[in-house]
């Protein structure tokens, strides 16, 4: 299939996303950013990493964020999603990001948050979020991907893991957050993601799966999550970067789910919404991104579908040696 | 962060109260954290944390804090307090739900409240969830109808009362009843039932069940066509039709009743005469064993496929899956055996008499699965021979129809028609017959042309209308290709797969695409090219397979290819592979002698890599591939490194490997090459 043309279908207004970035990091005050204030990790995450496929990491000051991130640590090793709040799980994984980011993971006490994330798991092989015991599959993703790129996924029972994992996967080839529970794209990738990475994904029926996954394309052009929803700019991340993890995101029109993620856009103030027309913001905007990115749209660095980092970071990290 | 529509710029007197707003709310969690952090937890400052996740549900902290503050209250509590203690939190959490009914730490705060054993608002909770889920108002009801926080929540109850399962299907039977389009109520419904069905229930045998679901699910997709809920359960009861439950099939080369005519290096050349289908030729005396599961199984090894024949040193048998060596499941299992002796052998291998055998979903062979098979040496004359094999002449047709040798190679081990298995063939001809009375309509010709490929899954290969629904089935998938452009290549995926399944359905059909090639002592070559065919499939039928044609196709991976541990010869010419990771199936063939990769778009720019994770090497430890590979040149690396006899490769006409620089890594990689792109290589 023929790479999406920018001349067909509108155009990514790049300069603007990176200035809506830019200027909401700044906006700390903002309702809006008050209410999202304890997933600020999250926030600067997708920031971050959107400016970075952009290649404009470098309009923002790598000091500032770092010294930040390390306000966010806590004793026990794990991050918090603003400085002052709770460390969790999912915060941490931002927090390594971030770092691989700026190829700084270097100044971490590695043992330390390995041994954090590495204690939350349990002992039929699932990840709780946090010392009080919430189990998801969000979390075994997240704690496998966090290992990975600190190198130490050697911490934690892999095969208890993937055990787990297996357990969540649905009649429909889909996987769930719990046992039993419906598939959900969102879970889906953490599972496909977390099975790509530890080479598990001869466990997924891959042409079952792509099915379901495939059928997430709406007259819209854009994705759903789950049947019989309304598309959203996040699927174009969730869906699409399983798509690719098991090869069958050929059974998907590209070309119209570019040209849906393209009119999400906010083509005056930059930022990208769930659907044409809805209000922006920092969490769409990355996934709208990030979609066009695995859509191999022009101007856009490449980025891993199961690490969700760009391609380029990956490599530097998985290619040197400094293990655990 | 969803569905809220994008405004003007906010008046004034908006943006006023939008920043008293949040100067309010910064005031609060201010306060909040300084409680938080000098553990206070007074009547005053736990109200506080109320009021904050009142506004404010997500604010994952103060749900921690709640936490510790019932803890450190349950501590110091009068026993008769405790029941109003933990009912305050589910009052809490009632009011954060009202804010957001997808709160993550809304829900989650009050399985804690219930596992702290707070038995007596149990029976509530289910009543509780009973109420949102029938709420009067439309937009309310949509939200709560699909809300997975509630279906979670409700097993999470349904457990801990320990409801039962024929209780919980009635609730989905209602909900469905209620509103065919809930995706939910089905996925639940399919969950209870495997269950039921597998704990062998009262009136829940597959028989029953499936036949009352099919019925069930008829209203549903009759009525309302669009809605996709009812269509993914009733692929799912097909899949629960087909499938015998435990039950594993499995095909072996060297096939039942074949002999295996072991030849020399010198096989190639000469132009003796035997049986082509059976020639193997052999440098070391050794062959494989090849066995091939319909499911990934793990629990092969020598203790539990016995080898009862007279040719010494095969004991300890190492039989090795493929391709995952590290995780020890996989479909295809491979084992060497010695061949030493001047006279024939019979060979007798039985497996599945230990019930060790087993896939991942727990299947294994109903029945021990046994085939005998005659081994041979023929001793040929000279080195094996030095000349390219070329892809376009020299080939005669092979008339292979009647052959007796091809149609014992093909039989895949047939289910036995036992009590279990009539009802299927007939539930599915049932179906067929009321799909046929549909409309047309994309599920109605999916579902269609998946039941008549089901239906020709419970045909055995002996039977005379073996084959005949594939020219309908085929149609199928060329009509929905214009009905639903946008899934286009996933029906091309599907009509490669029946085409396939056509080609490799009887020796009738197979033996038109079979020849022999003159210049290798007319090894017998399998031909299918230029069958538009966008994906590999019925490879358990081709095991036998040494010499193979994909030419001219629309491949655009190997991805199948790993299961042909005969193959030594493969044309991937002009197909649409557009990297060497998406050949990394190839690695497994370590048989290959002749490789044409030539015309297709390895190394393009930018490519998005949908083949790495597929890889079970595609994250080495850096010890493995030295600083010297380039990295441009890992995935070529990786794959040609484990070819250790390849002798002729062709990669012209592809986008990263052209020129000097590619040539003279690949000679260093490959140290038996001797020809590539139609050169000879200086020794």
């Amino acid at each position: 299939m023929s790479s999406t043309s920018s001349s067909q279908m509108g155009q990514l207004v790049a300069d603007k996303h990176v200035r809506y970035i830019l200027m909401a990091e700044k906006k700390k005050e903002s309702l809006e950013s008050v209410v999202m204030d304890h997933l600020r990790m999250n926030g600067a995450y997708w920031g971050l990493t959107t400016l970075d496929l952009l290649d404009k990491l470098g309009t923002v000051s790598e000091d500032e964020v770092v010294s930040w991130i390390m306000t966010c640590q806590h004793e026990s090793g794990g991050f918090a999603g603003n400085t002052g709040h709770d460390p969790h799980i999912l915060y941490t994984l931002s927090a390594v990001q971030i770092l691989a980011l700026f190829d700084k993971i270097n100044i971490l006490d590695v043992g330390k948050v390995s041994s954090y994330v590495a204690g939350l798991q349990n002992e039929d092989g699932s990840f709780s979020g946090d010392m009080w015991g919430e189990i998801d599959t969000r979390f075994s993703y997240i704690a496998i991907c966090c290992l990975s790129l600190l190198k130490c996924l050697d911490k934690i029972n892999v095969e208890k893991a993937v055990e787990y994992i297996v357990s969540c996967k649905n009649l429909d080839g889909g996987f769930g957050c719990t046992p039993g529970a419906e598939s959900h794209a969102g879970q889906i990738f953490c599972c496909v993601g977390a099975l790509a990475i530890t080479g598990s994904l001869h466990h997924v029926d891959k042409d079952l799966l792509g099915w379901w996954l495939c059928e997430r394309q709406t007259k819209t052009g854009g994705l759903n999550g789950r049947p019989e929803k309304l598309p959203d700019v996040c699927y174009s991340w969730w869906v699409l970067s399983s798509l690719i993890m098991i090869d069958r995101v050929h059974w998907i029109d590209k070309a119209k789910l570019a040209k849906f993620i393209l009119d999400c856009q906010d083509l005056d103030n930059g930022g990208i919404s769930d659907r044409p027309e809805d209000a922006v913001d920092i969490f769409h905007t990355y996934f709208g991104v990030a979609g066009l990115s695995l859509l191999e749209y022009p101007g856009v660095k490449a980025i891993d579908p199961a690490y969700a980092l760009p391609v380029d970071v990956i490599n530097r990290i998985i290619f040197t040696k400094n293990d655990c | 962060m969803h569905g809220r529509k994008r405004n003007a710029a906010l008046k004034p007197e908006e943006e006023a109260a939008s920043a008293s707003e949040a100067l309010e709310l910064r005031s609060l969690q201010s306060q909040f954290m300084s409680n938080h952090h000098q553990k206070i937890y007074t009547k005053e400052a736990i109200q506080l944390s109320a009021k904050l996740l009142e506004i404010n549900p997500e604010a994952y902290t103060a749900w921690n804090y709640r936490k510790l503050a019932v803890e450190y209250n349950l501590d110091s509590a009068d026993p008769s307090l405790v029941n109003s203690i933990l009912h305050k939190e589910l009052e809490v959490v009632e009011n954060a739900l009202k804010r957001n009914l997808k709160s993550y730490g809304a829900w989650y705060h009050r399985k804690w409240v219930l596992s702290k054993g707070h038995c007596s608002s149990l029976d509530k909770e289910l009543q509780l969830l009973n109420k949102y889920q029938k709420l009067d108002d439309d937009i309310k009801k949509n939200l709560v109808l699909r809300n997975f926080h509630l279906w979670n929540y409700r097993r999470f109850v349904v457990e801990l009362t320990k409801t039962s399962e024929q209780d919980e299907l009635q609730h989905t039977t209602d909900m469905i009843n209620d509103n065919f389009s809930n995706y939910s109520a089905w996925h639940n419904r399919s969950v209870l039932l495997s269950s039921l069905i597998a704990k062998k229930a009262d009136g829940f045998t597959p028989k029953e069940t499936i036949r009352r679901e099919f019925d069930y699910v008829h209203n549903a997709i009759f009525t309302e066509e669009d809605d996709q809920s009812g269509w993914f359960y009733y692929l799912w009861l097909i899949d629960q039709t087909v499938k015998m439950e435990t039950s594993l099939r499995a095909s072996s080369w060297p096939s039942d009743g074949s002999t295996i005519i072991l030849s020399g290096p010198g096989c190639f050349n000469g132009s003796y005469s035997s049986s082509k289908f059976t020639t193997y030729c052999s440098e070391s005396g050794s062959f494989p064993l090849i066995l091939y599961f319909d499911q990934a199984v793990s629990g092969v090894s020598s203790s539990t496929v016995t080898i009862d024949s007279e040719l010494k040193s095969n004991e300890d048998l190492v039989w090795e899956p493929v391709p995952e060596k590290n995780s020890q499941v996989s479909c295809v299992w491979v084992a060497r055996l010695k061949f030493d002796s001047t006279e024939p052998v019979k060979v007798k291998v039985s497996l599945g008499k230990s019930r060790e055998i087993v896939s991942s979903t727990g299947c294994n062979l109903s029945t021990p699965y046994e085939f005998v098979f005659t081994v041979h040496i023929y001793d040929t004359v000279g080195e094996s021979q030095e000349g390219t094999v070329s892809w376009t002449d020299g080939f005669d047709y092979l008339d292979a129809q009647s052959s007796k040798d091809l149609n014992s190679l093909m039989a895949l081990n047939q289910l036995k028609a036992d009590t279990g298995f009539e009802w299927r063939k007939q539930a599915i001809k049932i179906e067929i017959e009321q799909f046929r009375k549909l409309p047309d309509s994309k599920f109605g010709k999916l579902i269609l042309a998946k039941l008549l490929m089901a239906e020709e899954t419970t045909i055995s290969d002996d039977d005379a209308v073996k084959g005949v629904h594939y020219k309908e089935i085929l149609q199928l998938y060329n009509d929905l290709m214009a009905l639903d452009s946008w899934h286009d290549q996933y029906y091309k995926d599907e009509y490669s797969v029946a085409l396939l399944h056509k080609v490799t359905s009887s020796t009738e059909f197979l033996s038109r695409h079979l020849f022999r090639y003159r210049n290798m002592n007319n090894i017998v070559c399998l031909r299918l090219n230029n069958l538009t065919l966008s994906r590999i499939a019925s490879v358990e039928k081709l095991l036998f397979v040494q010499m193979l044609d994909l030419s001219h196709n629309k491949l655009h991976s190997a991805e199948g290819l790993e299961a042909l541990q005969l193959l030594c010869c493969l044309n991937l010419s002009n197909n649409r592979i557009k990297s060497f990771s998406a050949l990394h199936s190839l690695r497994h063939l370590k048989q290959l002698r002749v490789l044409d990769v030539s015309h297709n778009h390895i190394g393009g720019k930018n490519l998005v890599d949908t083949t790495r994770y597929l890889c079970s090497l595609s994250f080495p430890n850096s010890g493995e591939i030295g600083r010297e590979v380039p990295s441009k040149y890992r995935d070529a690396y990786l794959v040609l490194r484990d070819l250790m006899k390849l002798k002729q490769l062709d990669i012209r006409g592809n986008d990263l490997i052209s020129g000097e620089e590619f040539s003279s890594f690949v000679s260093q990689v490959v140290p038996t090459l001797v020809w590539l792109d139609g050169h000879k290589l200086a020794s």
